[in-house]
């Protein structure tokens, strides 16, 4: 047996995603990202002494949609803890979080896997908690720099159950929590900037074992495809460990994503008590029925709900709607496209226009955005102008083909469809009377292959619809052109 | 409930407290001393009580608008920092 | 004229009659300080400057039409207040060079009510301590005999208003700081219900137990100025949105049908023999008034002196993390590493007092002892709060002694901290419960003062304050000055 094959992978995620308060969780200070080193650090997030917290509603009312959008469990009581440790960017010396009594609990989402079946991920709780401010190395000689405006940032960490089984499967649920928060607009998702980070328990053990292994959990990726390559890395660290007569220690380990590896950290390694125990300024958080029913009226469309009804309402595949409603963004671009396309005569050219403006998102919009590190917020495209383009393929003034080129040359900032395709002298030729000319031409210039056609070489038959396109530019209508030289080859 | 100067290290070492040699045996002494003088309270029955975090049972921690209520006051706030360098508070190198 | 031996009630009619006005008062009692404070080292910080421009600042306001029942009268704050642009030390080295940016609820409201601060008093390190012998200033002495502790924490206002250095000053309590040495200096002191008076600015010991409060030679003159200190404040979660009563319109309230618990478990074993007698004295005088007197039981309520130094120290164990020499108060000289600022730092900045609740607080909550020490105290006070809401569906207050007995010796328990512990036996039960109690002077106990303890259930501070002011009509041991100070 291989390794990949004895050694089961067993992965759990702990998701920090910054709440997009206006206020820190417990003080007014503005949260807003790069601000100058402690200008947005107040009495209350600096540790002052005499200084009380005070807890942010939105942060609480954040928390509550997450939960009802996991299907969690709202706690109707739940009580803030400090967490005590000594760390230069942890003011108090304690952070406050929730311990034995988190706001959510017992939710879970679901995933698609490969082969296109569905999991479901439990989702142990959701607490809440501060951030802690940042340290800085660069430009101190021997010394770090304490910059505390990220303290008191509002955070909701996200455990999920040991329920992954791959680091493929560990995206899958990243990003569906990416997509979630961000669909509930209480996290903007910015994951360069910190407002969404992931630290992973990981553990291997054999196939058929009840007993987890022992875990070791991995900090500090700041990005989809390092959280894949960091599990990666240290799945096969601890296979090897383990073949190799060791023993996987428990410990907390940095990925470093230059050397494509995860190490000790030593600077937690030292055994942690964190000493939990009620705050006891902050007084339990009672969240009554009326205010959790107040939160639901205000829920979207969650992205599961949103991909189904765009199977049964636009005919598309789960694939295409899982896609499609990835973000809120791309499902609102994509209902924009179709809406904005003519209005098709029956149900079957409605669906066809449907997946008409799918595989145009999906496939050419998606490949531009992507080359040029866009998202779709901010595509030069707009949908009623891609709808624009789609229009001209459905009423046949071009070719699908030669509607890349329109795309291409609108992306450039040439204008709307109609203005590319007239500068570009693209539209189709469907006039029969040009088209059986180019064909004559060509039946002129290749005597042999139509001999050969003649006596039966149907195959070349491609042949002649090349060159007649070639004659044309390419602009001859496909459907014409094959009509008319099929009756020409035929002879008289 | 004995502690002794190896128990004593590890607390001060957990509440960043340096102990000087001779301060461990006192220390050790005198936490002893409060420790054996609070385990009474292990004799009390406490099965069906519920802990007490609060005085004020019953009361519900009360929301603040989310609203940005305090602006830059850095300069105001570093005049007490010991160590302040581009408006950082400075601490002895941080390793990860 | 001698404003020192008037009330607040008298300091108030002089300054709105236009008698004097505040700056005389302000530099009378500036003088007294000047005099005595050597010999008492009841101050920190004296603010005769600030103090000066907030007596003419007063003055101002009256002669504009706009003064209150306090405008004008000059106070002192204990030093766990936080003072904008005043060195605010909490008694402790720590911070010694700690100019707080801010003003307390406390003491803004009581400015804005136009009280006069004249500056701030000794304290036992982080309110930590029951003689003020911890203070990184030094002890403060007991005005009636110098060689006496005034008691602690609050023991810089007690001795500062005892020699009557001012006429009233602010206090906190923790488990009996503004009782005890209220009773051991011979003076009247409040603390009010848990979430009475704001917390924000007070530099925090064990947060589920301090509260601010009022220490002064009267009930009256406490019921002047609780007004000013008490309120909801939006700035402590814990503080209870919940009016303010007029508590001196409240004074005046009959002792008839008033029915008086006394504390059975504190009035035997541990109390000395002539502390006892004078309490016992001070419950014939609520009998001749008109109170009807019955004994009340709390059984559990001797557990509170265990219980007080688990949760006590637990709390301030992780309140007293943030002084780590990074963003104010002490740092050690040449930190060689990280480890080496926090641990040098807080060693050097912390006295052996606060060191030892620290490392005590440290292990109750530490993993494997938590239950055991942590969770049991907090489930022991709920038993503790269950027996005073029991005795008080039988009587309206609860009598007992403040202390033990009268002022102990300077030096005389600071070497068995247990024994020191157990001084604040009565006080500390009504922390725990979050119950406000006062202490007034109840007479002498070998020519010291000693104190009657009333503690009252939630938000009963003006049915508790008229009750000690009934007794105070019947009595002078609240108007006793010693010698030296008369």
């Amino acid at each position: 047996m291989t390794s990949e094959t004895k050694w089961e992978v067993v992965i759990g995620l702990e998701i920090h995603a910054q709440l997009a308060t206006h206020s820190k969780i417990f003080s007014g200070s503005a949260t807003v990202f790069g601000a100058d080193p402690n200008t947005q650090a107040d009495l209350v997030d600096l540790g002052y002494p005499g200084v009380l917290p005070v807890l942010n509603a939105d942060a609480v009312r954040m928390a509550v949609k997450f939960g009802l959008a996991t299907g969690a469990t709202v706690a109707s009581r739940s009580v803030f803890a400090r967490k005590n440790y000594f760390y230069p960017d942890l003011p108090k010396g304690y952070q406050i979080s929730q311990y034995e009594r988190p706001i959510v609990e017992r939710g879970s989402l679901d995933i698609m896997l490969d082969d296109g079946t569905t999991k479901t991920i439990g989702i142990t709780r959701a607490h809440l908690e501060e951030d802690a401010g940042k340290s800085l190395h660069e430009g101190l000689v021997g010394a770090s720099g304490i910059d505390l405006n990220r303290a008191g940032t509002p955070l909701l960490e996200i455990v999920s159950e040991p329920d992954l089984r791959s680091a493929k499967e560990a995206i899958a649920y990243l990003k569906k929590v990416h997509s979630l928060v961000r669909y509930l607009e209480i996290c903007d998702g910015n994951m360069q900037e910190g407002s969404f980070r992931c630290d992973a328990n990981v553990s291997v053990r054999p196939f058929g074992a009840e007993k987890f292994g022992t875990r070791c959990e991995i900090k500090n990726v700041n990005s989809f495809r390092f959280v894949e390559k960091a599990i990666n890395y240290e799945v096969a660290r601890q296979i090897d460990l383990i073949e190799s007569g060791g023993k996987v220690v428990q410990e907390t380990r940095l990925y470093d994503s230059v050397k494509d590896e995860t190490r000790s950290m030593r600077s937690k390694e030292e055994a942690n008590d964190y000493r939990y125990f009620p705050d006891p300024d902050l007084l339990p958080v009672v969240i009554e029925p009326a205010f959790v029913a107040e939160v639901r009226a205000t829920l979207p469309e969650l992205p599961d709900e949103k991909a189904a009804r765009f199977q049964s309402r636009y005919g598309l595949s789960a694939y295409d709607a899982g896609v499609l409603t990835a973000s809120r963004e791309l499902a609102g671009y994509y209902e924009a496209t179709v809406s904005a396309l003519p209005k098709a005569p029956d149900e079957a050219a409605a669906r066809a226009n449907a997946k008409l403006a799918a595989n145009w998102v999906m496939g050419d919009l998606s490949a531009a955005l992507n080359k040029e590190n866009m998202d779709i917020a901010s595509s030069p495209l707009k949908a009623p102008e891609l709808a624009g383009l789609l229009t001209r393929i459905i009423d046949a003034t071009i070719s699908g083909k030669l509607a890349k080129d329109v795309f291409e040359g609108m992306w450039a900032g040439g204008g709307n469809a109609d203005a590319v395709i007239d500068a570009r002298g693209l539209r189709q030729i469907t006039d029969v009377g040009a088209i059986e000319k180019a064909i004559a031409e060509v039946m002129a210039a290749s005597p042999g292959q139509l001999a050969e056609y003649r006596a039966g070489k149907d195959k070349l038959f491609g042949y002649f619809v090349g060159q007649a396109m070639k004659a044309t530019q390419g602009k001859a209508n496909p459907a014409a052109l094959n009509e008319i030289l099929r009756k020409m080859l035929a002879g008289p | 409930m004995s502690l002794t100067r190896h128990d004593v290290e590890g607390i001060a070492r957990l509440a960043r407290l340096q102990v000087s040699d001779a301060d461990l045996t006192a220390y050790a002494g005198s936490l002893s001393k409060i420790l054996a003088f609070v385990e009474q309270l292990s004799s009390v029955d406490t099965a069906a009580v519920e802990p007490m975090a609060h005085p004020l049972a019953g009361e519900a921690q009360r929301l603040r608008p989310d609203v940005v209520s305090e602006g830059d006051r850095r300069e105001l706030y570093q005049r007490n920092a010991p160590a302040v360098e581009s408006g950082l508070y400075v601490v002895p190198k941080v390793i990860e | 004229m001698s404003f020192h031996t008037a009330s607040i009630a008298d300091l108030s009619k002089g300054l709105a009659a236009g008698t004097y006005s505040s700056v005389e008062l302000t530099r009378y009692f500036l003088a007294r300080i000047q005099r005595f404070n050597e010999g008492l080292n009841a101050f920190i910080t004296v603010t005769e400057e600030q103090a000066l421009a907030a007596a003419a600042a007063a003055d101002a306001q009256r002669a504009a039409g706009q003064a209150g029942r306090l405008t004008g009268v000059p106070i002192a704050h204990k030093d766990i207040f936080c003072t904008a642009g005043v060195r605010t030390s909490c008694g402790s080295r720590m911070l010694d060079n700690f100019i707080a940016p801010y003003d307390a609820t406390v003491v803004a409201r009581m400015a804005a009510a136009g009280i006069v601060s004249l500056g701030k008093t000794n304290m036992d390190e982080f309110a930590m301590g029951s003689s003020n012998e911890t203070s990184w200033y030094g002890p403060v002495r007991n005005p009636w005999d110098h060689a006496k502790v005034p008691g602690g924490s609050s023991g810089g206002s007690a001795a500062a208003v005892a020699g009557r250095l001012v006429p009233a000053a602010t206090g906190t309590d923790t488990g009996g700081s503004i009782r005890q040495p209220a009773a051991l200096v011979g003076i009247s002191g409040i603390k009010p219900t848990y979430g009475r008076v704001s917390r924000y600015g007070m530099i925090a010991f064990a947060s589920s137990l301090d509260q601010a409060g009022i220490m002064a030679p009267s009930a009256e003159d406490c019921a002047y100025l609780l007004g000013a200190m008490a309120g909801f404040d939006p700035r402590d979660s814990t503080s209870v949105d919940r009016p303010v009563p007029d508590y001196v319109a409240e004074l005046g309230a009959p002792l008839a049908g008033l029915r008086i618990g006394v504390l059975t478990e504190f009035m035997g074993q541990g109390l000395e023999a002539e502390t006892g007698a004078r309490v016992r004295e001070a419950i014939e005088v609520y009998r001749r008034l008109g109170a009807t007197v019955v004994d009340v039981s709390c059984p559990r309520l001797p557990l509170s002196v265990p219980t007080y130094y688990v949760v006590a120290p637990a709390e301030c164990s992780s309140n007293l993390s943030r002084f780590d020499g990074v963003r104010f108060g002490y740092r050690c000289e040449k930190p060689r590493d990280l480890l080496d600022l926090y641990q040098r730092s807080r060693a050097e900045g912390f006295g052996p007092e606060v060191q030892r609740r620290i490392m005590t607080g440290t292990y109750v909550l530490s993993a494997g002892y938590y239950d055991a020490y942590y969770l049991q105290a907090q489930k022991v006070r709920t038993l503790i709060a269950e027996d005073f809401k029991r005795a008080f569906a039988e009587v309206d207050l609860i009598l007992c002694p403040t202390a033990p007995g009268p002022a102990f010796g300077i030096g005389a328990k600071v070497d068995d901290p247990v024994t020191m512990y157990l001084n604040d036996i009565y006080t500390i039960g009504a922390n725990l419960a979050g119950l406000p109690a006062m202490s007034v002077p109840c007479g002498f106990d070998g020519g010291l003062p000693v104190g009657l303890q009333l503690i009252g259930p939630h938000f009963s501070e003006g049915r508790m304050l008229a009750a000690a002011h009934a007794y105070q009509r019947e009595t002078d041991w609240h108007q006793r000055v010693p010698a030296a100070y008369a």
